[in-house]
């Protein structure tokens, strides 16, 4: 597993025309990765309110710890290229636009979460929570687009990725998509792993 | 006919357990007394049994003449005397007990009201601020909240609390006419009070 | 199965007057939000100063003022319960569905009465008219019951939690950004008057997600309410 997570994370820096592009195979799989934890989580959440079993609502919020930290690394990455590009940090096109709410929304998450403390509430709440915000992401995708309606348009990234991928970057792409994923999977069982983990030695503890 | 069952009843929060297994049938005409020191769970349970809180495994039942209710059914068969169970300030108990009444699908009757008031020792202040009430009156004006819809099930968490003399007696003489018509449940530090209910759990142990 | 329809909408009437006439004798949350949204009009007005702005600055200064009005004193309606201890009384009494419909009916009611008093100050003091009339009344209204149901959802939320203040605009901005930018740009349209099938488009994504986020409010609410 190891092995594979790591060749797919070396295979970007192998290859790429332009050296900023180059972020494109560390970026995009970064916002990948968040969205597909948010999902994640959001799934988790709704189960843990149909089952009320605690160890739904351990996958939820490892989803979502694991979604904020990619959540950031893209937002990063996606900075950092766009100074390369367009020379500016930051501007609130739609696509860092939403990278930013995505980030308001897992802090929102974690802040409910700090807020409670009784576990079975707090996982109640923060499952709810997680729904309602899972619920607003396809208006916000439909909706983001025009906050900028009324001003200059700014090169959107999507003209990047009409450039024509050759085939070479194509196969790096989806490598690197597939190593992030399975590289989320595998931190997102290990997280699992730890914490149960734990709670068997703080059962074993407790006992003593 | 309500008959109440519960199963296997535990609850915990976090790490820390208040009680397991927990079991009781309770039938028309039998009682419960629930006792133990402050903190022994005695209010946990019995907000277990009033369905405001979920038990962390194991089930209470509610049976009226042997069809199954929710607990979304079985609102006015409940009446719950409590500290936590406060009305609102800055109404008139009437406004308050009107508002009871209509919730509870019963239409609000005057004189009844009255009559309850007066029971309690509340003559004549139907139309204060709750606000206004001592803390005495209020727990005197909870138990005709929670007795005018005439419950099949009542429950009491410290029934004399900020109660006098007079206030104490009035209590048990309602406590007793409960315990034979209906089904009463109390939970209380008071050695003493503990002979409302035929069956006891002591919630010490362990 | 209509009697019980009917007695849930009952109910969250019975809810409804309730708490219209706790808050007729308290007056705080009417209080908290007329004083806020006065407050933060005059400071803007006051520092803009008697310029012309453009319609976006008008429309994105109107939906901030009314969003964060709303978050001065929509979590009123449920954080009183739990301050006074009535929630738990509440509970004795009715199931979720009515308490949720009862306090989000109390919430629309309360933000429209702020719009009586502020939009038509707000236009005034910042020298701002709108050309298509129509068009603003159902953007002001979809937007608004549509903060009214993110508040009165989250609200319900942060009444469990601690530090109920500042949690609950952290909580809130998120879900309000669709309501939001919505509402922006259709009222921008209308002050500058043209493009109805433009703003079309924007009321039926405020009026779909609406009709989202108070079904699934609805849904979700009673794994908020129930312990």
């Amino acid at each position: 597993m190891l092995v594979i997570v790591g060749a797919f994370l070396f295979t970007p820096t192998a290859e790429g025309l332009g050296e900023s592009t180059r972020i494109l195979y560390f970026h995009v799989p970064c916002a990948w990765v968040a969205a597909l934890a948010f999902l994640v989580s959001a799934m988790y959440s709704i189960i843990y309110l149909k089952k009320q079993n605690a160890i739904y609502d351990m996958w939820a919020s490892s989803s979502a710890e694991i979604g904020m930290v990619f959540t950031v690394l893209a937002t990063i990455t996606g900075s950092i290229w766009a100074k390369a590009i367009w020379h500016s940090y930051w501007n609130w096109d739609p696509r860092e636009t939403s990278i930013f709410i995505l980030l308001l929304i897992y802090a929102a998450y974690f802040a409910l979460r700090s807020a409670v403390d009784d576990n079975e509430q707090k996982a109640r709440l923060s499952a709810v929570y997680s729904i309602i915000a899972f619920v607003t992401v396809p208006f916000l995708i439909f909706v983001v687009p025009r906050i900028l309606e009324s001003l200059h348009p700014d090169p959107l990234i999507n003209t990047e990725g009409k450039i024509n991928m050759n085939s070479k970057m194509l196969v790096v792409f989806l490598g690197s998509l597939t190593g992030f994923t399975f590289l989320y999977y595998w931190i997102l069982k290990l997280k699992i792993g730890s914490y149960q983990l734990a709670g068997v030695i703080q059962k074993k503890l407790g006992k003593d | 006919m309500i008959e109440l069952k519960a199963h296997n009843l535990s609850k915990n929060f976090n790490e820390r357990i208040v009680f397991k297994n927990i079991n009781f049938e309770l039938s028309r005409g039998t009682s419960l007394a629930i006792t133990g020191h402050n903190g022994s769970g005695k209010t946990t349970l019995v907000k277990i049994i009033s369905g405001l809180i979920s038990p962390s495994s194991g089930s209470v039942e509610f049976t009226a003449d042997l069809v199954k209710k929710a607990y979304n059914e079985i609102y006015k068969y409940i009446g719950l005397v409590g500290p936590y169970i406060q009305l609102y300030n800055s109404l008139s108990a009437w406004e308050n007990l009107i508002f009871f009444s209509r919730m509870r699908g019963i239409t609000p009757d005057k004189e009844k009201i009255r009559t309850f008031m007066d029971k309690l020792g509340l003559r004549g202040r139907e139309l204060d601020d709750v606000r206004s009430y001592s803390s005495g009156m209020m727990q005197r004006l909870k138990y005709v909240t929670a007795l005018l819809h005439e419950p099949e099930v009542f429950i009491v968490d410290e029934p004399t609390s900020n109660l006098d003399a007079a206030g104490s007696q009035i209590v048990y003489d309602i406590l007793e006419k409960q315990k034979k018509d209906k089904i009463l449940i109390v939970a209380t530090n008071e050695a003493e009070e503990s002979r409302f209910g035929e069956q006891i759990i002591n919630l010490t142990s362990e | 199965m209509a009697s019980k329809l009917l007695t849930l909408l009952q109910n969250s009437v019975f809810i409804f007057i309730k708490d219209v006439r706790l808050e007729f004798r308290t007056r705080y949350a009417v209080n908290a939000m007329i004083l806020f949204a006065i407050t933060t009009l005059t400071a803007i007005s006051f520092s803009l100063g008697p310029v012309r702005l453009d319609p976006n600055l008008v429309s994105s200064l109107l939906w901030i003022l009314l969003f964060f009005s709303s978050m001065s004193s929509l979590s009123h309606i449920f954080v009183r319960e739990e301050e006074q201890q009535t929630s738990d009384t509440l509970r004795l009494i009715s199931g979720p569905i009515p308490i949720f419909l009862g306090k989000w009916l109390f919430n629309v009611v309360l933000i429209l009465c702020l719009e009586i008093i502020i939009v038509p100050l707000f236009f005034i003091l910042l020298n701002a008219s709108v050309q298509g009339m129509s068009i603003f009344i159902v953007v002001l209204i979809l937007g608004s019951i549509g903060l009214a149901t993110v508040s009165t959802v989250i609200a319900a939320i942060i009444s469990q939690a601690s530090v109920k203040g500042a949690l609950f605009a952290v909580l809130a901005f998120p879900i309000s950004l669709p309501i939001l930018i919505s509402s922006i740009n259709g009222t921008r349209l209308s002050i500058e008057g043209n493009n109805f099938s433009e703003s079309m488009d924007y009321i039926q994504a405020l009026f779909s997600f609406l009709v989202v986020i108070f079904t699934v409010s609805l849904l979700v609410f009673e794994f908020i309410w129930k312990k």
